[in-house]
């Protein structure tokens, strides 16, 4: 890859309970690109968003093994207080319910003004104002009336770009989004995203983008993680993972659909249930479902490098898409 | 917010009239002749003395009459007159100082000591978590006035530490046994709904919005934890206040504080009606009306509410 990586996950493992629910994640990010993270839902993606944000703490679970590097530095090595300053002013997360993920009792100018004061060391009236310029900046109008405004006040997509403006706040490097707009209408999903990717392109973010939309897929990321049980089965560029995806899952989830009928297009739904993550496994999880099966998949396939930042974790990736 | 608050104080009324009424008829129903007691029990009373104290208190008339009689005199302001002679208000003017002592600090109490112990129980768990649980259940479970004679024993006659009884020592020395015999009365239920509140709240999601944002663990747990939790709990708080005035009667008997409760407590053997009735009514204004200021409070709190 010729771009240097700003964010990058390797060999990440994590416990919910007793049960694995990542089970060696990678990938990395480039500096102001965007990366696409899919998978059927259930095959870890939010946990792996939520192990880089550091929201993964016991009781509740336990990161086993792997690093997340950020600007190099691995995050799950170090203190949380540091770790704790780093959040929001270098990376940052918009959750998936911009409802549950505010705090209802809170009006929408204060939480974005703790931003400033927690890490800015802001006086109350100074974050106050800082806070109604985020607002305008994700374009609610009347930013200023509307900061004293609560949650429950404002529609869904407007709830979502105060969301938005929450992890913008302070210039991030990264900013994950977990399907920032799966709980939209429809009709607003397209300006959510166009804001967000405006924003991208502004401040030169990186952006590490969570959807089941393929058009989305198409048009915003530069790089696809594959992510099925826990682990990052393929990483390419988007145009050649649609052009000629090197995993089986990839093949089965994104088929051989033409470019332009991408737009609006869910992921494929495919065939057999995904494996039960509470039961040990030594083979690859996917060949239940693989028509590419052999022998050699009761043993996990290595990741193999296929040069230019692409791989694939499959015993028989020579074949796939060559038929 | 206007006609709400109206609505709410209209709706006091029938309320009170309500309450007013069933204590009339419960001291009316109490066993044996008030004129009796009032005399004393070996004291012979000539019949013509008895009829004239009957007449004079309006003993002699059906209780409908009586109840309406005494709700005319309240009207203007008058509770009656006592058996002894005093008027009812004058033994409220002197009386209520004590009792609002006595209220605010077991009120204190309770909510200071019933958060913090629910605050520590939910974010602690394990040890801190059964020694609440155990505490509480302990607490619910033995009878007020056994507590309130351990504690007399124990802090007051065996380590001297404080007074038992009377208020010579005034605040805050003397309210604090019986302040916190009060408390522990209402302290259980209030540390225990904290607690369950504060787990629901660290549960929620906003809270990882919260950690997500690079806020330390103090302010993720006062502002976006604590603060969201305690909303039910004032509620709750405002209740209380109730069932601790209904508790002043007994604390005030067995610690000898000259409080409103006292009164009721030394009135209701003498089958005192009016000072029963008048402080019994106050009582219960006091509370509809902290109930009114805790639901605007609940308002404050909670802007779901207030905005609609
Ligand atoms: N809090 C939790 N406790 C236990 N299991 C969980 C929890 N959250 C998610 N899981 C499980 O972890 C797996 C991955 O979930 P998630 O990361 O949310 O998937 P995705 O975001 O890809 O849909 C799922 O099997 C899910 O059931
Ligand atoms: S390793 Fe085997 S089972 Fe797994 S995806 Fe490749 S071919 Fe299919
Ligand atoms: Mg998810």
């Amino acid at each position: 890859m010729p771009e240097s990586p700003v964010l990058t996950v390797s060999d990440l493992h994590v416990r919910l309970g007793s049960t694995h629910v990542v089970n060696g994640a990678g990938f990395s990010l480039a500096a102001g690109r965007t990366l696409a993270l899919l998978g059927e839902s259930g095959s870890g993606k939010s946990v792996t968003a939520r192990t880089i944000m550091g929201l993964i703490r016991p009781p509740h679970g336990r990161v086993t093994a792997g690093t997340v590097l950020l600007h190099g530095q691995d995050l799950l090595a170090m203190p949380e207080e540091r770790r704790r300053a780093l959040r929001s002013t270098t990376i940052s997360m918009v959750f998936q319910d911009a409802l549950s993920a505010l705090n209802p009792v809170l009006s929408v100018g204060y939480q974005i003004a703790e931003l400033f004061r927690a890490h800015r060391g802001m006086s109350r009236a100074e974050a106050r104002r800082a806070a109604v310029d985020v607002l305008g900046q994700v374009r609610i109008p009347a930013a200023a009336r509307r900061a004293g405004d609560y949650p429950h006040q404002f529609s869904g997509g407007m709830r979502q770009r105060v969301g938005i403006a929450l992890a913008i706040a302070l210039r991030p490097d990264v900013i994950i989004a977990d399907e920032p707009t799966t709980a939209l209408d429809v009709t607003v999903q397209a300006q959510i995203l166009r804001l967000l990717g405006d924003i991208q392109r502004e401040h030169g973010t990186a952006l590490l983008l969570i959807t089941h939309d393929m058009g989305v897929v198409a048009d915003m990321a530069d790089r696809v993680a594959v992510m099925y049980a826990g682990r990052v089965v393929e990483q390419a560029t988007a145009a050649e993972v649609f052009a000629r995806p090197r995993h089986p899952y990839s093949e089965a989830l994104l088929g051989a659909i033409p470019r332009p009928h991408l737009r609006g297009r869910e992921l494929a739904v495919i065939s057999g249930a995904p494996p039960d993550l509470s039961v040990p496994d030594e083979g690859c999880r996917f060949r239940t479902r693989c028509r590419y099966r052999i022998e050699d998949c009761e043993r996990n396939p290595p990741e193999h490098d296929l040069g230019g930042g692409r791989s694939t974790a499959c015993h028989e990736w020579e074949k796939v898409g060559s038929a | 917010m206007g006609p709400y608050v109206l609505r709410r104080v209209l709706m006091a009324i029938p309320v009170l009239l309500g309450t007013t009424f069933v204590i009339y008829l419960a001291v009316y129903a109490l066993p044996g002749d008030p004129i009796q007691a009032l005399a004393g029990p070996n004291q012979v009373i000539s019949p013509s003395v008895a009829q004239a104290l009957r007449e004079r208190f309006h003993l002699d008339q059906p209780l409908v009459v009586q109840y309406g009689l005494y709700l005319r005199g309240l009207l203007g302001g008058d509770l009656g007159t006592s058996f002894t002679g005093r008027p009812v208000t004058e033994i409220i003017a002197a009386s209520w100082p004590v009792t609002a002592q006595l209220g605010g600090t077991a009120w204190i109490i309770m909510a200071v000591a019933g958060v913090a112990l629910g605050v520590v129980a939910a974010v602690r768990r394990g040890a801190a978590d059964a020694a609440v649980l155990f505490g509480t259940t302990l607490a619910l479970g033995v009878p007020f006035f056994v507590v309130a004679y351990v504690t007399q024993i124990v802090f007051g006659v065996q380590l001297g530490w404080l007074p038992v009884s009377g208020v010579e020592a005034g605040w805050p020395l003397a309210y604090i046994l019986p302040g916190l015999v009060l408390a522990l009365s209402g302290l259980p239920q209030v540390a225990r709904l904290t607690r369950t509140s504060v787990l629901d709240g660290l549960a929620a999601d906003h809270v990882e919005t919260a950690v997500a944002k690079g806020l330390t663990g103090t302010a993720v747990l006062f502002r976006h934890v604590v603060r969201n939790s305690l909303i039910p709990v004032v509620s709750l708080l405002g209740v209380s206040l109730g069932y601790l005035l209904g508790g002043t009667v007994l604390v005030e008997g067995i610690f000898n504080l000259p409080g409103l409760g006292y009164q009721i407590y030394t009135a209701i053997p003498q089958h005192d009606g009016p000072v029963v009735v008048g402080i019994g009514t106050m009582l219960v204004l006091v509370f509809l009306s902290v109930n009114l200021l805790v639901d605007l409070l609940y308002g404050v709190l909670d802007p779901r509410i207030r905005l609609g």
